[in-house]
């Protein structure tokens, strides 16, 4: 998959001073579990939201040997994820690839692959709005405060009213956490159904936001607990049926409209998983015979 | 018991911009269960004591002292901000005249009640909502409306709504900023009530600053005038406005209709 | 009680100036040397024209106006408090426990019916809720008060229903002295009397009462004493 690598660029695109500055707030972050760190977020060739604080994030801990896989809400070859690994290619020549398994770097839009992680890999998340508060209290520095001062209530503010609303904690994705009985987290837009890979899990992961130029961490092996209240558990995301291509249960599945009738189906979000699996011969309701196996 | 230790101690408490005065050398105790009046004309410095008082501005000169709820006096402003805040939030309250200043519009009537519950770490949803449908009742709110947004609740209400917000800790002492302030006077009558009988059943002590003396007499035991920015005239409520000494005092009562 | 010869009450030397900063400083005396002392079961009747500052010196017995010279002694079972010069809070917990005051007028607070105006009033000092309750339930109906109104905010009775509940406020308590302010200015026959009788029963129970009345025939049925005001009257 290598692609010729640009010349005129620095190794992955941003200069080693630059990495350096990250790299020690990385540290910094990895230091003080589920801390945002401000950093000074570069200028990138693509667009705030596209993902700049995780490609200055994996620009900075990638090295020649690594293997980089990039999903974009668990796809491999969605536009997003297409154009970062691409970039990667280019600017550092490393190598890439879809199979979790053979990923030591992995960057990451709104999912976690379903494949356990291992030790040493890095999980490169691209965080929007890094501040789990900020929306029910949008002053800085009394968010600030509040971290410093562990005063977390604000947060059950906000699933009290999904309870009250909805009957139940209507948050599905971004879903706060705590990490290390310490400090408040906003795992990215991931779906809630993910919250619990965080947990304890082997490989680093790291959290970069570009436009609000902030970075935050969980070291492997560190406890992440999403909130919830006593009489209303938390729970993840339940599906009725398993993926429609490779019959896998209790993966996230996407929605994906057949028709312009109603029809619809269930599938796995990440590709990768799913195109294993089938591999392997799994078989869902939905899916077509391979070629040469029909009659 | 603690019973005579003042609840608050204000020992020449002064608070100055520069070379401009908001208030100085203001001293007065406040024992438990009293209800001091701060009355004055706007600009008397009465504001600016109620937001020293309440750790929200830091005092020039002076000292103020507070029983804590272990029984121990301590310096307000020697506490740590993790200490201060959550005395703010749990043993004290502050009503602002604009109940958008002490309110979370957006969220829900009843996760405002329930927000200092959740602050000191209640996490029984069941347990905070029934707490919140009795507070709305004691301030007269009914249960219906408890998933509203005060948007959507009249100035009386919100008012009302920012008392219960406050009273759910069980505070022992309260700052109140003109509470009837921007209301109509049917309301104000309403509101001035409720306050009366709470102050009175859960033994509230209460700063409250006014410029309407009609709101002093109803609800306090002490009174203390200010003017350019001294206290220049204290004693027991109805002693100062029946029988007012000072000539500004005097001009104070004179010019209402009728208290 | 007559064995106790201690007053539960006592002016002592008790003089008030008003000074009128409004009209330049214009300075009013009221009275001057003012000394009455009223001991228990007493009942003591101030006399005096208007303007002689009958009124004037029960206001300061209570600690509504300022004491200016002398003092207002009250006799509690500890101690003795000087009323011109105890702290507010030391004043508020006297009228609690031991000064009743009747005035002329009813204040009002809105919403609050009628029974549980007088109800609070024994509540504050002391009494629970059911006893208060019979209390002034008792003192409503021997006032006359129409049981209807009861339940209702007294904001829109009468004048002498009005002052009928504020009687009753004042009476439904046992402080050991009670300061009353024409009680029945406003009162037909029927209901003056049944103040007299309410005022015997305070005095047999030994509390010591300072008054004024107008009402010549009240007057003669309550008072053991009459001091006269006027020959306490400050020279301008």
């Amino acid at each position: 998959m290598n692609a010729p690598t640009l010349t005129g660029y620095n190794f992955a695109y941003l200069d080693e001073q630059t990495k350096r500055m990250i790299r020690r707030a990385i540290l910094k972050a990895i230091a003080i579990p589920g801390y945002q760190v401000p950093f000074a977020s570069r200028e990138m060739p693509m667009p705030y939201g596209w993902g700049t604080g995780g490609v200055q994030v994996t620009a900075s801990v990638i090295g020649p040997q690594d293997v980089l896989k990039v999903i974009d809400q668990g796809s491999d070859d969605t536009t997003n994820a297409v154009s970062i690994r691409a970039f990667f290619a280019r600017t550092a020549g490393v190598a890439t690839t879809t199979a979790t398994a053979d990923a030591t770097i992995i960057q990451t839009r709104h999912r976690i692959p379903e494949a356990p992680l291992t030790d040493g890999q890095i999980l490169v998340y691209q965080v929007p709005i890094p501040e789990p508060l900020r929306f029910l209290e949008p002053r800085e520095t009394e968010t600030r405060t509040m971290h410093a001062l562990e005063e977390y209530g604000l947060m059950h503010v906000k699933l009290y009213e999904d309870i009250a609303r909805h009957g139940h904690i209507a948050t599905t994705y971004a879903y706060p956490v705590r990490v290390a009985g310490r400090y408040l987290m906003d795992p990215s837009p991931t779906p809630k159904f993910d919250n619990p890979k965080m947990h304890m899990s082997p490989a680093l992961q790291l959290f970069g936001a570009g436009r609000e130029k902030r970075i935050y961490a969980v070291p492997p092996y560190t406890r992440v607990v999403s909130l919830d209240f006593e009489d209303h558990p938390f729970e993840v995301n339940r599906f009725d049926k398993p993926c429609a291509l490779c019959g896998a249960h209790g993966v996230y599945l996407d929605e994906v409209v057949l028709d312009d009738r109603g029809g619809r189906m269930f599938v796995c979000s990440d590709t990768d998983h799913c195109g294993t699996r089938q591999e392997q011969g799994h078989r869902g309701d939905l899916s077509t015979p391979r070629e040469g196996s029909a009659a | 018991m603690t019973q005579d230790l003042p609840l608050l101690s204000v020992r020449r408490l002064g608070k100055s911009y520069g070379a401009r005065t908001g208030c100085r050398d203001v001293s007065f105790d406040i024992h438990a269960g009293e209800v001091l009046a701060v009355v004055g004309e706007s600009g008397s410095g009465k504001s600016t004591l109620l937001n020293v008082l309440s750790t929200q501005l830091a005092p020039t000169t002076g000292e103020i002292h507070y029983r804590m709820r272990d029984g121990v006096m301590r310096d307000v402003f020697a506490l740590s901000d993790a200490e201060r805040r959550f005395l703010l939030r749990t043993d004290w309250g502050f009503v602002h005249q604009d109940p958008a200043q002490g309110l979370r519009m957006t969220v829900s009537a009843g996760a405002n009640v329930g927000e200092r519950l959740m602050a000191v770490g209640q996490r029984h949803y069941g347990h905070i909502r029934h707490t919140a449908v009795d507070w709305l009742g004691r301030v007269e709110i009914d249960a219906g409306r408890i998933d509203d947004a005060p948007r959507s609740f009249s100035g009386g209400m919100r008012q009302r709504l920012q008392i219960a917000r406050n009273l759910v800790t069980h505070p022992r002492l309260v700052f109140m900023d003109e509470p009837t302030g921007g209301l109509d006077v049917s309301v104000q009558a309403r509101l001035l009530d409720l306050l009366r009988g709470l102050v009175a059943d859960l033994g509230l002590s209460v700063v409250i600053v006014t410029h309407d003396l009609a709101v002093a007499r109803l609800l306090s035991h002490r009174i203390m005038v200010m003017r350019h920015g001294t206290v220049i005239e204290t004693g027991l409520t109805d002693q100062v406005l029946d029988d007012p000494r000072e000539p500004y005092t005097q001009l104070l009562v004179s010019s209402v209709l009728q208290v | 009680m007559a064995a106790n010869p201690a007053p539960a009450l006592a002016l002592e030397a008790v003089g008030k100036t008003f000074t009128m900063h409004l009209q330049g400083g214009l300075r009013l005396p009221v009275v001057h040397g003012v000394t009455v002392r009223v001991l228990p079961g007493e009942c003591v009747v101030l006399g005096g024209p208007s303007g002689a500052g009958k009124s004037s010196l029960l206001k300061i017995a209570y600690g509504n106006y300022r004491c200016d010279e002398g003092h207002v002694l009250v006799r509690e079972p500890d101690e003795i408090v000087d009323v011109a010069t105890a702290e507010p809070r030391r004043i508020i917990r006297l009228r609690r426990t031991t000064i009743g005051y009747v005035s002329q007028f009813l204040r009002v607070i809105p919403r609050v019916p009628a029974l549980d105006v007088v109800i609070q009033a024994a509540v504050e000092q002391g009494f629970v809720p059911d006893d208060a309750a019979t209390r002034a339930r008792t003192l409503l109906a021997r006032l006359n008060v129409p049981e209807r109104l009861w339940t209702l905010p007294p904001a829109t009775f009468s004048g002498g229903e009005q002052q009928r509940v504020n009687i009753a406020r004042g009476f439904v308590a046992d402080h050991p002295i009670l300061l009353l302010d024409e009680p029945t200015a406003s009162l037909d026959a029927r209901n003056r009397a049944a103040v007299v009788d309410l005022i015997r029963e305070k005095k047999d129970r030994g509390v010591a009462i300072l008054g004024i009345f107008h009402d010549e025939d009240v007057r003669d049925r309550v008072a053991d004493r009459i001091v006269d005001v006027t020959r306490f009257a400050s020279a301008a």
